[in-house]
């Protein structure tokens, strides 16, 4: 199918809004958008980081998950206690697919679950005795931990403990930061406030710290960068992290797939910091940059063209002999990457493409696909704000459709009327289209495959796409009985 | 009044932003843009204005500042 004109996608939109009561309708049109290059600022044309409407099925998280699940999480040498009820944490637990190294319950807890599963009388009478019990407890059973933080659920904030002072009393009893973080589900319109406030406890927990400089021997060197933003998911990080080490720099931290306390730490010693999700990770980013002049540069690793590009912003930030390096790398890649492009990009040149993701994923990845030939037709994120779209507004095409937090609704309206060749979501959409006969990926955890980021994972994400879309069972939805006639007689005669 | 960081941009422009708010927007203007006086009257791309009491200029970007809201674009 050709792709719609600006006004019959102005014409799609206001169709979708039809169902919706009056007051609704005002306040979802505000959220859905025709892309319009020429505008500047995305605020002309989509609102975003509102409340979701009350009746809709909206797909976001809540503010725990944006801490717990997305900053904190990954770090793996700490025990990150899910501290309140224990559904939040256990129906959440090693769904991200942040891959780390270590031994699980030894020196890494990643996947494990700890929780203080409060009962009615931990809501009643409070449950600091409790969670104080919890560290003593965590400090005997896992001796090689480095760290505790406490991850508030909702009950804790609506029953008012005291969870700074008993972090405090446990950090000085096990001698070992102990960091609350007030990440109570209810803060907040979705899981970006859990970003912020996780980025602030780190702020104020781990950089703030008495004594960490005795234990941390730190030799900085002229070419120290850290990874923000990055979560491993798949082993991302780690795809990531060869490109920049092969061009002579030295990645100190992983923030935060893969990462460990002391690359926490130590990242105010770096020379830059390298953000690839801006929305979870720009505010720590922001407080190093004031705070210890570390300048910091977003960049995007999906897809060759933009790898390059970012290659090149990175070492034009150091001396000739990283930028020569640069080159190199670059130079060493490109007939593999060649290779993959002649090998998928028949197979796929021409597809059309919806997303509806997270953080950074709406606009990174456009990248990857285009690559490919294939082409973008709509994009949203679940929790952007404005600064997010104002980025997102160049990379789409024109009169391409933006859905900010989109309704379960609007989405399966979007995709029956524009009938993109693939879609790249999330679980929670994922059954739904490929009954509706769309191929599907998840775009949040690679679909079980990865990495996608850097080199290497372009070569991964290029064979998954190929595998999904030209899978036969596309061809196979339609039962013979229902095929139009003339098919079925052909298969009457094959047979 | 609110905390506020003013930085600089790719482009050498001056970037303001409202934790409290996760808002980041290029300022258009500045009233004073000197070393000696720096601050005043702000506007924002987005059409809001903020005020920075007047004040040697900081010896490095970014800065934190509290400032007044004098009108805010929505
Ligand atoms: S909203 Fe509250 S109860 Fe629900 S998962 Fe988040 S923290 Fe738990």
């Amino acid at each position: 199918m050709s792709n719609l004109t600006r006004e019959e996608t102005e014409a799609l939109i206001q169709e979708v809004l039809e169902v919706y009561p009056e007051k609704a309708q005002k306040d979802r049109a505000k959220h859905l958008a025709v892309n319009d290059q020429s505008i500047e600022q995305s605020k002309k044309c989509i609102t975003s980081n509102r409340k979701s409407l009350p009746g809709v099925m909206t797909i976001r998280g809540c503010a725990y998950a944006g801490s717990k699940g997305v900053v904190w999480g990954p770090i793996k040498d700490m025990i990150h206690i899910s501290h309140g009820p224990v559904g939040c944490g256990q129906y959440s637990r090693a769904g991200r697919r942040n891959y780390y190294i270590g031994t699980t319950g030894v020196n890494a807890f990643v996947t494990m679950n700890f929780t203080s599963d409060f009962q009615e009388k931990d809501i009643v009478f409070g449950g600091d005795k409790k969670l104080a019990k919890i560290i003593e407890e965590i400090e005997g059973l896992f001796p090689l931990h480095k760290g505790i933080s406490v991850q508030s659920e909702c009950p804790i904030g609506l029953i008012g403990d005291d969870i700074e002072a008993v972090s405090k009393k446990g950090a000085a009893t096990i001698n070992k930061p102990v960091v609350p973080v007030r990440c109570e589900g209810f803060r907040g319109v979705s899981q970006s406030l859990g970003h912020h406030i996780a980025n602030d406890a780190i702020r104020d927990w781990v950089f703030e710290r008495d004594g960490k400089d005795t234990i941390n021997k730190f030799e900085p060197s002229p070419y120290d960068v850290s990874i923000i933003g990055d979560y491993n998911i798949g082993g991302d990080a780690w795809s990531s992290r060869i490109l920049l080490e092969e061009m002579g720099l030295r990645v100190v931290a992983q923030w935060s797939g893969d990462g460990t306390l002391s690359e926490l730490e130590n990242t105010p010693k770096v020379k830059l910091n390298l953000l690839h999700c801006y929305r979870s990770m720009n505010y720590i980013s922001r407080h190093m940059e004031e705070k210890y002049g570390i300048p910091y540069m977003e960049y995007n690793f999906f897809g060759p063209t933009k790898i390059e590009e970012s290659l090149r912003k990175i070492a034009a930030f150091f001396d000739e002999s990283i930028q020569k390096k640069c080159e190199e790398v670059i130079a060493k890649y490109r007939p593999m990457v060649d290779a993959v492009i002649e090998k998928f990009k028949p197979r796929l040149t021409g597809k059309r493409v919806m997303l509806y993701v997270g953080g950074l994923r709406p606009r990174h990845v456009i990248g990857s696909y285009e690559d490919l030939g294939m082409e973008v037709v709509g994009t949203g994120y679940e929790f952007g704000h404005g600064d997010d779209y104002d980025r997102t507004i160049k990379e789409m095409g024109n009169a391409t459709l933006l859905y900010d937090d989109v309704t379960g609704f609007e989405f399966e309206e979007f995709v029956k009327r524009v009938k993109p060749d693939l879609i790249g979501s999330g679980i929670k959409e994922k059954y739904i289209f490929q009954k509706m006969g769309i191929p599907f990926r998840q775009m949040h955890s690679w679909d079980y495959s990865g990495p996608y980021h850097g080199y290497d994972g372009f070569a991964i994400f290029a064979r998954d796409m190929d595998m999904t879309l030209n899978n036969p069972c596309w061809g196979k939805l339609v039962p013979p009985w229902q095929k139009p006639a003339a098919e079925g007689e052909a298969l009457q005669k094959a047979a | 009044m609110a905390n506020i960081m003013i930085r600089r941009g790719d482009k050498g422009e001056y970037v303001f932003y409202l934790p409290k708010r996760d808002l980041e927007d290029t300022v258009t203007s500045m009233e004073f843009d000197t070393p000696e006086k720096w601050g005043g009257e702000i506007k924002l791309n987005n059409g809001g204005s903020y005020y920075i009491e007047p004040q040697v200029a900081p010896a490095r970007l970014p800065f934190s500042v509290r400032a007044k809201r004098l009108d805010a674009a929505e």
